[in-house]
């Protein structure tokens, strides 16, 4: 460290990877949450009517709800496991965007129409 | 000059907090490529990740703050049912979209994809907040991190285009309106 403290060496990470990896994947879960539940309320009469937790938004309100309820709690559980861990992040990585990526292409409606 | 209260909520909504986050994703890719890509001496300067960690806080509240105002304010404006026989569907966005098969897709398509994608991005924005605080000058030594918070950053700005765009689009077609109506100007008398 220099005189005035402004400027720090550091050789070797001091925090593990595990939180990182922990919000990056329960990023994907809680993406991939929003298209399942779009889908679940699309093609389910009763899930429709369940997540009308909000009458003015409809559906919509239950479905965007449930999957930040779902988010939170993967991260919470996955902080909880790994915040001590160095995860291999390349393979949390892929599994992330892989959720991000069939989160966009799921929530396009002719898409998510097929299944 | 004036505009309807709910006109005014759309603009909050979309060329408000939409806009900015919009603008603000720039920022975020160029701030974090730059500051990671080229020194790779392990020399990092205190406190230096402060702005960075605020900035894109700033960012996740104005993606929360867009994702709820159109899910909570404007959609219920926009969603509203038409009673039997109202002719004039000026007030409600979704039946006069549908009422005319030139403008069907505007909903089914865009609206039904803008309304869920874009809860996507304070998800994302969210994630890349909380890593950048929590790793703060440690980012340096973990570049799979920053490679996801790279590419976080670039989905949150794809589902916010796509969001913004069809947003846009709905509100050419069939605009939200109704509500009181606010005075901006005083007009000259004739």
């Amino acid at each position: 460290m220099s005189a005035q403290g402004t400027i720090l060496r550091q050789d070797t990470a001091a925090l593990p990877n595990g939180s990182g990896a922990a919000a990056i994947l329960a990023a994907g879960i809680g993406s991939f949450a929003v298209a399942v539940l779009t889908i679940a309320a699309d093609k389910f009469v009763l899930v429709k009517n369940l997540f009308v937790i909000y009458k003015p938004t409809g559906p919509l309100s239950g479905v965007t709800t449930g999957a930040i309820v779902l988010w939170l709690a993967a991260w919470a559980i996955l902080e909880w496991r790994w915040r001590k861990e160095t995860i291999p992040l390349k393979p949390v990585n892929v599994a992330a965007f892989l959720l991000l990526g069939l989160s966009l292409l799921l929530t396009f409606p002719p898409v998510g129409e097929l299944l | 000059m004036e505009i309807t209260a709910r006109s005014l909520w759309t603009l909050i909504h979309g060329m408000g907090f939409g806009a900015l986050y919009l603008l603000a994703c720039s920022g975020a890719i160029v701030a974090i490529y730059r500051r990671y890509s080229t020194n790779g001496q392990g020399l990092i300067e205190l406190d230096s990740e402060f702005p960075l960690g605020i900035y894109l806080a700033v960012m996740a509240a104005l993606a929360w703050l867009t994702v709820l105002s159109g899910t909570y304010i404007v959609y219920p404006w926009y969603r509203a049912v038409a009673p039997a026989g109202v002719a004039n569907l000026a007030e409600f966005p979704r039946s006069l979209l549908l009422s005319n098969p030139a403008t069907q897709q505007w909903h089914s398509i865009g609206m039904e994809w803008k309304e869920h994608v874009a809860w996507l991005v304070p998800i994302a924005i969210t994630t890349d907040a909380v890593v950048v605080i929590r790793y703060a000058r440690d980012l340096k030594y973990h570049p799979q991190l920053r490679i996801a918070l790279q590419g976080f950053i670039l989905v949150s700005l794809f589902a916010a285009g796509i969001a913004g765009f069809f947003g846009a689009m709905l509100d050419k077609n069939a605009p939200v309106e109704g509500g009181q109506t606010i005075h901006l100007v005083q007009g000259a008398k004739q």
